[in-house]
């Protein structure tokens, strides 16, 4: 296999990280939905935490992406 | 046509040599430099008046202090309040760099490892020299999960210990790894734009929301940054598990 061809197939494989990501971001908007239309008053300050949550869950994905970057770019 | 990742190089705007060490002043200097001075005006220039009632400036100051000092309260405790100004420097320090590098034609500091690591490091180091000034070897027991069989604690106890050695490192990485994905994401779309010619309306939209969640981004890795060391700093301080 030609290396050029390699390369581009690590970046997308690279990339399978974030379907990992994406379960993470699913699941902590879902809950927190659910979780807001049972106790709507919880909703605000659980909001924070939703993007806590967020941004560590998307940061892990991420990690696959730049991995895919310096492939492709680097 | 120029790699998405070109953005990120470093560039000698004053060549200097120390001791065979290269310490010229590069754009990454000039940003942190550009960063310090927008500090130092964001806070005093808001704080000049001192109303009793705060203008919109004023307000602005102090919310983002309410809000660092109210999370770390929430998560550290009231004994953490001595370390009050190292968290709000770090906060705004990473905030107001990733906000910078968001403008067109800036360098973001936060995009390099060695920025991020440096800062992870000093947190890391921090916090251990902390717990063991104020547990001394007790802190050792931070290791050992309460209630665990004995066997088990032959597995555990490496993993949890591994898992506070690699603290420094999903700090640093995860604040570099957000801000240069979310930077090449946005060439590359800017690449499409180019390439699609008249049906680049497309994704110039794309691109206008995805700075929308970019400029999110920015404040919440800062936010992030905060709040895992003020978590670093409670395990230090109570040892809670």
């Amino acid at each position: 296999m030609e290396a050029e061809a390699a390369r581009y197939i690590g970046a997308g494989l690279a990339c399978s990280a974030l379907i990992g990501a994406g379960i993470g971001i699913g699941n902590i908007f879902g809950n927190y939905v659910s979780a807001a239309i049972r106790n709507p008053a919880a909703a605000g300050p659980v909001f924070g935490q939703a993007m806590l949550g967020f941004a560590l869950a998307e940061a892990t994905g991420l990690f696959g992406l730049v991995i895919a970057f310096i492939i492709l770019f680097g | 046509m120029a790699s998405p990742l070109e953005q990120f190089e470093i560039k000698e705007i004053f060549p200097l040599e120390f001791a065979g060490y290269n310490i010229s002043f590069t754009n990454s200097s000039l940003f942190l430099a550009i960063t310090f001075v927008a500090i130092v005006a964001f806070m005093t220039l808001g704080m000049k008046n001192r109303a009793i009632v705060p203008g919109r400036f004023q307000s602005v100051v102090e919310l983002s202090y309410e809000f660092i000092a109210k999370m770390l309260g929430d998560t550290a405790g009231t004994e953490s309040r001595k370390y009050f100004p190292f968290i709000f420097s770090l906060f705004i320090f990473i905030l107001f760099a990733n906000f910078i590098g968001m403008i067109p034609y800036t360098f973001t500091v936060t995009s390099h490892i060695a920025v991020t690591i440096a800062m992870a490091m000093f947190v890391f180091l921090g916090v251990t020299i902390i717990a063991f000034a104020r547990h001394g070897f007790k802190f050792l027991t931070f290791f050992v999960p309460k209630g665990a069989p004995w066997p088990l604690l032959l597995i555990l106890v490496p993993i949890e210990i591994i898992s506070y050695l690699s603290r420094p490192i999903s700090l640093s990485v995860r604040l570099f790894a957000n801000m240069v994905a979310g930077h090449t994401m946005l060439k590359v779309f800017g690449g499409f734009v180019v390439a699609l010619g008249i049906f680049g309306f497309a994704p110039f939209l794309f691109i206008v929301a995805l700075i929308g969640l970019e400029l999110l981004v920015a404040f919440l890795q800062a936010y992030v940054f905060a709040v895992l060391t003020c978590m670093y700093l409670n395990d230090a301080l109570h040892m809670s598990h």
